[in-house]
Parts: C-alpha cells; structure tokens; sequence
C-alpha cells in the first residue's frame, strides 16, 4: 500500500545503495592514430567480463578479535548466509584453547551468475589468554604460510592454469566498544599484521555506545593509529589516482574504524522485516545507517573495494614477501606447508 | 570448490558487482594487443592492418632487395569509447624474398622467443612489478598465404609448423579477390588438409562458452579467411565504403558475400581478442617458460629449496652466459689488438727501411757536396795563387821599370844576344 512504499523509500534514502565507481572516461592521450570508424576494441570488456565469471572470484577473509565481540555474527551478515560458526555453537565439551587456533573453513555462494568461494577464517583463542604475549605470531605464521604456498606452485615448472589463493585478501580486526582507547594488544596486533596483510579494523558492537561517544571514540581510535605509524587499509599509499586519493581520504578520516553491529534475525520494522537486534528499548536496525555503520562496512568491503582488497594483497603484500624470501636467500626459517587436514593446530 | 559446500543467501549481498570492479580496474590500468603478419612482401600487410584498425599507420612499402628476414615493430595508441589500446603490429620484412630460404622462419621464432624471454626475465626478478609490465608477447600470428590458387608453399608449412607451438596462428589468404569463388573454395579446402596432415596446430575459436560457441564454431570452418584490405572509399549506392575499383566491377571490403574480411574482424577483436590473450600467457607463455627451465636443468622435484634455488641458479646461469659472452668479447678484442701489433710492426719496418734509405740519400748528397766543396777549394787555391803570381810578376815587372829602364834595356838587350 502507500504507506508501505513510503516507508520503502525512507529505507532506501537510509541504505542508499552504493554507487559502483562508474568506468571512468580516460584521460586524452596522444594519438598518433587517428580512428577513422568503428573498430570494436571496447569489446574487451564485454569479453573480459564473460571469462571472469566463468572462472569465478575467490576471496579470504579472517576475522580477529577476542572472544565475544560478534565477530561469527557480523561475518555471517555481510554475507547473508551461515558461513562462520558461532563459538557458543561450540561442543560444551571443548575447552578454550590455550593457544590461538586458525580455523579455515570455504563455503561456496552464488549471485547474479557470479560465484564465489568464500573462506573464513576464525582465529578463536586471540587475546583469551591471561598472558597473551605474541598471540599475533601464529596468525603472522599462518598469512605467511599462504604467501609461501603460492609462491612455491608459482616457482613450478609445470604449473597449474589456475593457482588455488588462500592468502588472506582482509583482516577484519575487531576492537572493544570501551569508548576509551585502543588496547595494548590491539597497537600490538594490527603493528606486526598492517605490513604483511590488509587490515580493516571495526568496533564491534557499537549499540553499547551512544553517538557522540561513537563520534569521539573513533577519533581517538584513528588518532592513535596515526601516532602509532599503523596503516590500515585503504593504505595511502597504494592510492592510484586522484579519484581514488579523495574518495579514500574521505574513509580514511571519517569512516573508519566502522562502528558495526551484526545479527542474523530478522525483526517487522515499519512493516518491513529488517536485520537486527532486539532490546528492551528499541530495536536495533543493522542496515540503518543511523544506527551503526554496517551497511557502510558491507558496501566497502564487498561492493566497492573487494578487487582491490585483492589486488593490493597480490601486488604488495605478496611480491614483499616474496622479494624478501628470494632476497633473504632462506634467511626466514624454511617453513613446512601445512596441509588442508592439519590446519586446525593440536591442542 | 573442492569440496566446499555451498550455502544460500537470504539476501542481497552486493558481490555480483564484482566482475565490474575488476574490468573498470582493467580499464583504468588500459590494455595492450600484439599482433604478428607473416607474410611475403607485397601481400598487403600493411593495407590489411590499416583496414582492420580504420586507420593509416605509419611505414614505407617494403622493396623486395632485403638481405635476410627482418622484424618490424611498432606500437600505437588507440583508444575506443573509454577503453585504452597499446597496439603493437609486427611485421616481417623480406619474407620470402630470398633464394635460399632455410633459414627464413628463424628471425620470427627469435623475436616471438625474445618477448618471452623478456617476461620471463621480468616474473624472475626479485623485485618485479609484473602488473605494470608492457606486455610485448605476440598474441596473434596473422599468416598471409599468397592467393595462388593451388596450395601451400613449403616455405609457408615449415613456417607455420615452427610457430604453432608458439604462438596463435590464424591463416589468410591475401589479396583474395585475385581468385574466383569455386577456386576459393578448392584453395580452402587443399589448405586446410594440408595444414592437417602436416600436424600443423592453428588457432582454433574457443567453443567452450555457450555465448560463443556457435559463431566460433562456425567461424572455425571458415579458416583461413580470404580477405581483401583497402583504406580507399568509394560511394556504392548512397554510402561511402571500402572497396576496390576495377573495370569489371568494385570489390566491397566489408560485403561478406566478396571476401571474409568482417569474419576476420569479428574473430580477432571482437569476440576472441581475450582469448587470445589469455591462450598466449596461459598456454604458449607456459610452454616456453617450462622448456627454458628445463633446459636450464631445474626440475620440479626439489620442493622445498625451490624458490630460491630457481632465482639462484636461473641468476648464475644468466651470468655464466654473460660471462661467455665477456670470454667472447675479450677474445676478439685480443684478436684484435694483436692484429693491431702486427700491422703496426709491419709499418714500422717500413717506416724504418724509408728511413734509412732517407740517411743513404743523405749521405750520398753530403758526400757529393763536399767533392764538389773540396774540388771548388782547390780551384780557389789555384785561382788564388796565379792571382799572387800575377801580383808578384806585376809588381817585379813595374820595379825593373823604375829602377832603371836601361836595367830594364840592358836586361832586354842581353836578353835579345
């Protein structure tokens, strides 16, 4: 009815939906040919578009973040699907690890004829411990192992069409709502990772803060990132252009860190059944972007961005590592590829 | 996936948007097409490359006088709606020109090698940066057969068999309106078979995705195409096109009905150029990469010192060789400077016997000289003493004179008893 499409409009004012960067018209170049009539080369896209989806996209996210923070829940809405499992799906049985464990697991969805094995990786135990000195290192370990996994089927002779990328293209690394600052562990973490992988960092949970708290909070957040030399992504400067420069300053410096909130239930809002979290005095609109920043978070991860997040980690992160290895000449330790079966380390 | 389950979504999540975000970064980065005619002078190369790209490229016909096969390249840049084109065009020089051609496909395997080599040499560098390689591997191998009507030269088969492990072969028949339309279809068909019996692999129009299967599949049957180039415009009708004016009739380039020039459009840029990218870097590029480290002697059985055992020893053998060519260089250079002592020595004995026959001269002139010089003094000597005689007898004579006449007289009277 009427009101139903009012509202309907309302929503989507508050979601709007994210511009895809248009495909730019190119600066003038030089020509020293000059066209005379149609040839067809703006073709190319229309091709390149037809193979990509046939290949199909991978993508790896990891997510870290003590215990508790949402970070199965936020995954799994970005995603609209059960991709990470929750700990308190956890066998009662199990204990806390008493180390950080990398669990990997791939899902495979499907949108709009585009398919996309999706893999997350959980890293349970982070910052659990009372004594969590170098609980980065077997995430490091882990970033580091799939670097040496594809290098190693790149350094093949014979080697594969299409090389298997488990690299972890984002870390989306959570920080408490405290409202005060940034944690030792927190500096600590995102020091070591910000050079060897493309961390995006979020405050989770963010219904426990008000907005100008929300306001505040961030800023300081961003503040001591800056003093404290850590570059997360979009790193400054990876920026290609202009374009890419203004947009990304403007996330950079307002944005981010993303104060999200996650959940997988759905609730009747106006009529319309939204994402969100019930509370006693209201319920929390996941999608609203007067609530909180998730939407924010999704269309920059997954809309706008995901290629790049790609990209950077192939053509950075990547080629360093590599460079360093073939440089270093075995200077880092010769590490044993883990396989698929003993991803998930004994306790 | 392998083994990956997969789930279903329970709404819109956005990343359908995301065979757009890799094309628009491929547009912003621009793109890059190499394009190799092979073929004998004078069979409208270059004319045929001018009517593809709606252009004038820049050259000079070649003369058919070139002493050995030679590669022309040169790179352009196109650009269509907002899509940016690096267009490389090769092409050979005096093919087919020479009388002993055995050696003619040599040059060609050299160059498409060369461009391998070069991102080879690139992808093993420590620190690379491949995404912002120029990209000069060939990805398009246009064969001009000549349009006689019979069959394939041989020149034209050991060519081809030489390049089709290498790069992607698409035969033409050139200047085609030179043939009818039953011979055409004779000339086909003769080529096509002898292409096969020979093993000789061309390029073949993927059939493998379903929006493309059917016209690549029967484009497939086609090959090779007989096209006809021309930039010269006539009006047919009430349109400007591209044609040939002879006195029998005009020939449409664009008429499918008088030669295949818009099938060869439409396969090598419109619907495959792609492909044919991707066939060079995944399949011919591979191919290279694998004989060269084979060659080189690495092997895929040492996994764990792989990495930097390939850098290590693909580095020392790229110095052994340019350590052999240094070996080399010195050799000549003493072969050199010794020929430059001895041609020295030569002039210097020379030079010396010049010398000294100079010195034998002299001293036959100074010995002369003073054979001359003594003979003059002792004439002098004489001269002088008859001057003093003279003197002496003059000056008796005027004495007895004075002294007495008579003296004198008596003297001359005694004299005359």
């Amino acid at each position: 009815g009427p009101v139903e499409s009012k509202t309907e409009a309302a929503m989507s004012e508050l979601v709007p939906e994210s511009r895809q960067k248009p495909v730019v018209p190119m600066k003038p170049l030089g020509m020293n040919a000059n066209l005379l009539g149609y040839i067809g080369i703006d073709t190319i896209i229309e091709q390149m578009r037809k193979k990509t989806m046939k290949t199909g996209f991978d993508f790896n996210i990891m997510v870290v973040g003590q215990s508790g923070l949402g970070k199965s829940t936020l995954v799994n809405t970005l995603f609209k699907s059960q991709v990470s499992r929750k700990s308190s799906g956890w066998n009662r049985e199990e204990k806390i690890p008493k180390t950080v464990e990398i669990k990997a697991i791939g899902h495979v969805i499907e949108e709009g004829g585009v398919k996309m094995k999706l893999t997350v990786i959980d890293t349970p135990g982070f910052g659990d411990q009372i004594n969590n000195e170098n609980c980065w290192e077997p995430i490091e370990k882990y970033i580091n192992e799939q670097y040496e996994k594809f290098l190693k089927e790149e350094v093949n002779i014979a080697r594969k069409k299409r090389i298997p990328d488990t690299r972890v293209h984002c870390c989306l690394y959570f920080i408490s709502p405290t409202g005060h600052s940034l944690r030792p562990l927190d500096l600590e973490f995102m020091k070591h990772l910000s050079k060897v992988v493309n961390i995006i960092p979020v405050i989770a949970k963010a219904d426990t803060m008000t907005l100008e708290e929300k306001t505040e909070f961030k800023q300081r957040v961003r503040k001591e990132l800056e003093v404290n030399g850590i570059e997360f992504y979009p790193q400054k400067e990876f920026d290609e252009d202009l374009e890419d420069k203004t947009e990304n300053d403007k996330i950079r410096q307002e944005s981010m860190p993303f104060a999200v909130v996650g959940s997988d239930k759905e609730y009747q809002v106006n009529g319309k059944r939204v994402l969100g979290r019930k509370t006693p005095w209201g319920i929390i609109e996941v999608e609203n972007l007067t609530h909180c920043e998730f939407a924010l978070l999704r269309d920059f991860v997954i809309r706008t961005h995901l290629q790049d997040l790609k990209e950077v980690t192939h053509n950075i992160h990547y080629e360093t590592y590599r460079a360093k290895r073939l440089n270093d000449n075995g200077g880092l330790p010769p590490m044993t590829v883990e396989t698929e079966e003993n991803h998930e380390s004994n306790l | 996936g392998e083994g990956c389950r997969t789930v279903p979504l329970s709404g819109h999540v956005g990343f359908d948007s995301l065979p757009d975000q890799l094309v628009n970064k491929s547009v912003n980065h621009g793109f890059c097409f190499n394009i190799l005619c092979v073929g004998e002078t004078g069979l409208g190369k270059s004319t045929l490359m001018d009517t593809l790209f709606n252009t004038k490229f820049e050259g000079d016909p070649a003369s058919h006088s070139q002493p050995g096969v030679q590669l022309k390249s040169n790179t352009y840049d196109l650009q269509e709606s907002n899509v940016n084109l690096k267009l490389t065009i090769v092409s050979t020089v005096g093919f087919g020109d020479q009388i002993n051609k055995e050696d003619s496909y040599k040059p060609i395997v050299e160059f498409i090698d060369a461009q391998f080599e070069a991102y080879l040499q690139e992808e093993l560098k420590i620190k690379r940066v491949l995404h912002n390689y120029h990209d000069t591997r060939i990805h398009a191998c246009l064969y001009f057969i000549a349009p006689t009507g019979h069959s394939l030269k041989s020149l034209d088969l050991v060519t081809m068999k030489k390049l089709d492990s290498k790069v992607n072969i698409i035969p033409i028949i050139a200047k085609s309106d030179a043939i009818s339309k039953s011979e055409l279809t004779k000339f086909k068909i003769k080529i096509t078979s002898e292409l096969v019996s020979n093993g000789v692999q061309i390029y073949q129009f993927p059939t493998d995705d379903e929006s493309v299967a059917e016209i690549n599949g029967t484009m497939n049957a086609h090959l090779p195409f007989a096209v006809i180039g021309s930039t010269e415009e006539l009006k047919i009708g009430n349109k400007m096109m591209k044609a040939r004016q002879y006195p029998w009739g005009t020939v449409q380039v664009e008429n499918e009905a008088h030669c295949d020039f818009v099938k060869l459009r439409e396969m090598l840029i419109r619907v495959n150029m792609e492909d044919l990218r991707e066939q060079t870097h995944t399949r011919h590029y591979e191919l290279y990469r694998r004989c060269k480290l084979e060659e080189m002697g690495f092997k895929d059985t040492d996994p764990d010192s792989k990495p930097f055992s390939l850098q290590e020893t693909y580095e020392a053998k790229r110095n052994e060789f340019l350590g052999e060519l240094q070996k080399k260089e010195e050799a000549m250079r003493q072969m050199f400077v010794q020929r430059v002592k001895e041609k020295e020595a030569e002039l210097k004995e020379a030079e010396k016997e010049l010398h000294e026959k100079f010195d034998r001269l002299k001293k036959l002139h100074q010995d002369e000289k003073k054979k001359l010089e003594d003979k003059k003094k002792s004439l002098d000597d004489e001269v002088n003493a008859f001057k003093q005689r003279k003197t002496a007898a003059e000056l008796l004579q005027s004495q007895a004179q004075q002294a007495g006449g008579s003296q004198t007289l008596k003297r001359d009277k005694e004299r005359k008893k």
